[in-house]
């Protein structure tokens, strides 16, 4: 199965009944096999006149008792900027894939980068904190993708998954037999919907339609959703609300997969198709006898700050090799107490096994 | 025909409303509660959308019923994904303008292109009120405004004329100066199966009048009616209004 259709099955099996859209290279095809499968599994699809009418479409959606999602690409993303930030201020659950392609701007449609992962986080104007995946294969796209839709109903927010054109184009083998878990939301009746009042913790989604009133609005908003933005309290209880539900879970939420670390002097950090990149280079470098580990995020947001303290203090240097100028090695730097170097490439074609054992071959290890 | 009471559609504790005196919005707020009154529709089944201004505060949040107060220029986009995943809500879109002509006006022609079974009541104050006064796609020629102090150099645009072309079956206006008028194209808009659009022409004394010779409010009102002329769809279609007048009626 490819990359693209594992996403849309992960999708389906998670309950997924609403998919807006518009199409982008290299996300297209995603949508495509929705437009198909959405309708018959008795959900709604609908093509819409921009991105900026697709996020919108999926926010309307999710408040109207919808699992939402869209998938696009960096320019895409980058126009959905606004209505996201919408949906964290809203704590509206959803999902958006982003398949990574070469840029800035309009770049290499069809070839593939990695250099949204600082656009997911703070893309959008003001404070919010946010989940991001990183599938590295076809089963991933699948399982992470079921992964996001329980994310976002548990935390009441957009979650992103953060793929590239590789994943998203590699055919392997899945089983869509593992086990599944599904949440559901809640849906409650007379509780307040942005925050407990005694403890500002998150509360549950509730939905149109079912008698509420709801309040819904993107500015300042209490626990009631009225408008509030004269007050410094209701807006300091907001910010914090939808930054604590996540960073208060920071740990538990950011998975990392390592490999052959424990007596590493060299620990590759990578994720998505470079990891499978490097992957293959820590398995040459340690054939020609060379200590070397990896440390794969599966979780891009919130950054796993604790994986890297650790593998910094059993490690001589932390390489990062991303398809971007170096945006998760900023964030290696900062938690990482050893030296970190990096293998950047941006050009629209994949970090190659060679090329990462070359930048190991400067380290006599 | 007595006015409806209309209390129970308001939530109290949002009384006063914060728009300006003699702003028309409060004229259009009243009109719409009265036409669901007077249709028996059930709000609890009702969803009112707005954007970002003035006019998207008429819902929000006065309105007892669900509401959803988006980005600037959405509110059309975000009441489709509401209306297509649950078909049973009255989705209403209500906001001004700016929100729904300019920055949104890509959502509109495509609303009304698809026929989506939302309805879309536009408050036409001809200026962005809420950020002070600035020229608005539908300012006329020759206006001031707080980005045109020497005149507007621009032409305006009919939003009824717009709406049409992209094929909407429904599209009515009227102004706040013969609210009962705007009662019934709001009530025909409401009942409409389809894509439905109302165009309520409304004041804005504190910015718009102030700037162009009109800051009593009731003068904006006299200037409504000085200004409306009844007109046909196909004279709509034609943009052929007389200079200074605005064509109102149902436009069918």
């Amino acid at each position: 199965m490819e990359g693209c259709a594992a996403c849309v099955e992960g999708a389906l099996k998670a309950g997924c009944n609403f998919f807006a859209g518009y199409p982008i290279s290299p996300s297209t095809e995603i949508m495509n096999m929705m437009a198909r499968r959405m309708p018959k599994s008795g959900g709604v699809f609908v093509q819409m006149e921009d991105e900026i009418a697709s996020i919108a479409a999926v926010i309307g959606a999710s408040w109207a008792g919808a699992k939402a999602m869209s998938a696009t690409s960096g320019p895409g993303l980058t126009l959905m900027l606004e209505n996201l930030g919408y949906a964290f201020a809203t704590e509206t659950p959803l999902v958006l894939v982003d398949v990574q392609r070469c840029g800035p701007s309009t770049g290499q449609a069809t070839r593939p980068g990695q250099g949204d992962v600082m656009q997911a986080r703070f893309g959008s104007s003001g404070d919010y904190e946010t989940i991001a995946l990183a599938p590295w294969s076809v089963q991933e796209m699948y399982e992470m993708t079921a992964r996001a839709f329980n994310l976002a109903e548990r935390y009441r927010l957009p979650v992103f998954l953060m793929t590239d054109e590789l994943v998203t184009h590699l055919h392997e083998v899945v089983n869509l037999d593992v086990p599944v878990e599904i949440v559901e939301r809640a849906k409650p009746h007379g509780q307040p919907p942005f925050g407990d009042p005694k403890t500002n913790a998150m509360t549950p989604m509730p939905c149109f339609g079912t008698g509420e009133k709801l309040l819904v609005t993107g500015s300042t908003h209490d626990e009631w959703g009225y408008r509030r933005t004269t007050d410094p309290e209701v807006q300091r209880k907001l910010v914090e609300r939808i930054t604590e539900k996540v960073t208060k879970d920071r740990e538990a939420l950011a998975e990392v997969e390592e490999h052959n670390t424990d007596d590493a002097e060299t620990i590759l950090v990578s994720f998505g198709f470079s990891a499978r990149s490097s992957y293959a280079a820590m398995r040459m470098a340690r054939e020609q006898g060379h200590k070397v580990g990896l440390a794969r995020l599966k979780t891009l947001w919130p950054f796993p700050q604790g994986a890297i303290r650790c593998i910094g203090e059993r490690a001589k240097r932390l390489m990062v090799v991303e398809m971007n100028t170096g945006m998760v090695q900023r964030e290696v730097e900062r938690f990482a107490p050893c030296p970190v170097c990096g293998v950047h490439k941006v050009e629209g074609e994949p970090i190659s096994p060679a090329e990462i054992l070359k930048a190991l071959g400067s380290f006599a290890v | 025909m007595g006015i409806p009471d209309v209390k129970k559609y308001i939530r109290q504790e949002t009384m006063p409303t914060p728009f300006c005196r003699g702003c028309g919005h409060g004229i259009l707020l009243h009109a719409v509660l009265i036409a669901i009154d007077e249709l028996g529709m059930d709000f609890k089944n009702m969803l009112f959308v707005s954007g970002i201004g003035c006019a998207a505060w008429i819902p929000s949040p006065h309105f007892a019923a669900d509401t959803l107060h988006t980005t600037h220029g959405r509110p059309i986009a975000y009441a489709t994904g509401a209306k297509l995943f649950n078909p049973k809500l009255d989705v209403v879109v209500i906001s001004g303008d700016g929100d729904i002509l300019s920055i949104g006006g890509n959502h509109l022609i495509h609303a009304a292109r698809r026929n989506m079974d939302i309805k879309v009541i536009m408050a036409n104050n001809r200026v962005y009120g809420m950020t002070g006064g600035q020229l608005a796609s539908t300012t006329p020629h020759g206006g001031i405004t707080a980005t045109t102090p020497e005149g507007n150099p621009e032409r305006d645009f009919d939003a009824c004329r717009l709406v049409l072309a992209c094929g909407a079956g429904y599209a009515a206006r009227h102004s706040v100066a013969e609210p009962r008028k705007l009662i019934g194209i709001i009530k025909k808009a409401l009942q409409y199966k389809g894509f439905a659009f109302v165009e309520a022409m409304t004041t804005c004394p504190t910015h718009y009048g102030r700037m162009n010779k009109m800051p009593v409010p009731y003068e904006m009102i006299e200037e409504l009616k000085r200004i409306s002329t009844p007109g046909t769809r196909a004279q709509v279609m034609a943009g052929a209004a007389p200079e200074g007048k605005i064509y109102v009626g149902e436009f069918v």
